[in-house]
């Protein structure tokens, strides 16, 4: 019972969170609410028995990269309104119909599966981190390898993407 | 004793997904179309999660159920260096043409 109970405040938090990340003009509230979204997410996760997602999501995503997101906001100071938002009046009902309708269907799709329907408690070796760990460094160590050079060719290519180009030499003085 | 079906984690997923998709396709603000991306990716990684879950009840290889875990870490992982690579675009961007609205950059619009 107090897992329903925990369940529906937060995937109503999650939900609200969520809405707002789109719904507000301004990027600086969007981000804030993502956090709580994530947040609300984590502990989702722990409740399906992933409680090392779950502490991974708060530092990577909210802790990380939520923090570069607001970084930039402050440094190219785009807060105000963007105005050509009200210009896409058909393409923003078509956008709404559409995502409406592929939630619907995969909410139905979900919903029909019978697998889904019986819950029972989660083995201890689940929870467990030791299980992943011994996944994560045997079979999918390759994955794990690549996932780490990927991201040194991320920090090398933003590094490059954001720094100020060179000044560029006059004319006459080469 | 009876958890929370595991249905209902599907169909929240399914519903942040939809309210990712609607953002990405209706602002015109690149920030905010890249924090509808990542409100889609976190959805999917709820996915994955809870059939991890719904494995662990059914397989008998522990293996099997918790991929979908390792999956999830691999997300986070890229979703981790796409939004660096990202924003470090929107800062070259910004530079050159002053505003991050995507109705104003379409230098590559046919």
């Amino acid at each position: 019972m107090i897992e329903l109970i925990t369940f529906i405040f937060f995937a109503a938090l999650a939900l609200g969170s969520g809405i707002v990340v789109v719904a507000h003009k301004n990027p600086v509230y969007s981000v804030m609410s993502l956090v709580l979204t994530l947040f609300s997410t984590a502990v989702l996760f722990v409740l399906l028995g992933a409680p090392f997602l779950a502490a991974l999501l708060v530092l990577v995503y909210a802790g990380a990269i939520l923090v570069l997101f607001l970084f930039v906001l402050m440094l190219l100071n785009v807060a105000a309104p963007s105005t050509t938002e009200e210009r896409a009046g058909v393409q923003r009902v078509v956008a709404v119909c559409a995502g409406l309708v592929f939630a619907g269907l995969l909410a139905v799709l979900a919903w029909q599966d019978p697998l889904t329907r019986m819950v029972r408690p989660l083995s201890e070796e689940y929870v467990a981190i030791k299980p992943l760990a011994h996944l994560l460094f045997s079979t999918y160590l390759l994955p794990f390898e690549i996932v780490g050079l990927l991201l040194l060719a991320a920090v090398v290519a933003a590094t490059v993407l954001a720094r100020k180009p060179a000044p560029k030499p006059r004319e006459g003085e080469q | 004793m009876s958890g929370v079906p595991l249905y209902f984690y599907l169909a929240l997923a399914a519903v942040l997904f939809g309210i990712g998709t609607i953002g990405a396709l209706t602002r015109r603000n690149g920030i905010t179309i890249f924090l509808s991306i990542e409100l889609m990716l976190n959805s999917v990684n709820l996915t994955l999660v809870t059939y991890s879950r719904l494995l662990a009840q059914r397989a008998h290889d522990l293996g099997v159920a918790l991929t979908g875990q390792v999956i999830v870490f691999f997300v986070l992982a890229v979703a981790a260096a796409e939004a660096a690579v990202g924003l470090a675009l929107f800062i070259a961007v910004y530079r050159n043409r002053r505003t991050v609205d995507m109705n104003r950059i379409n230098l590559m619009r046919w």
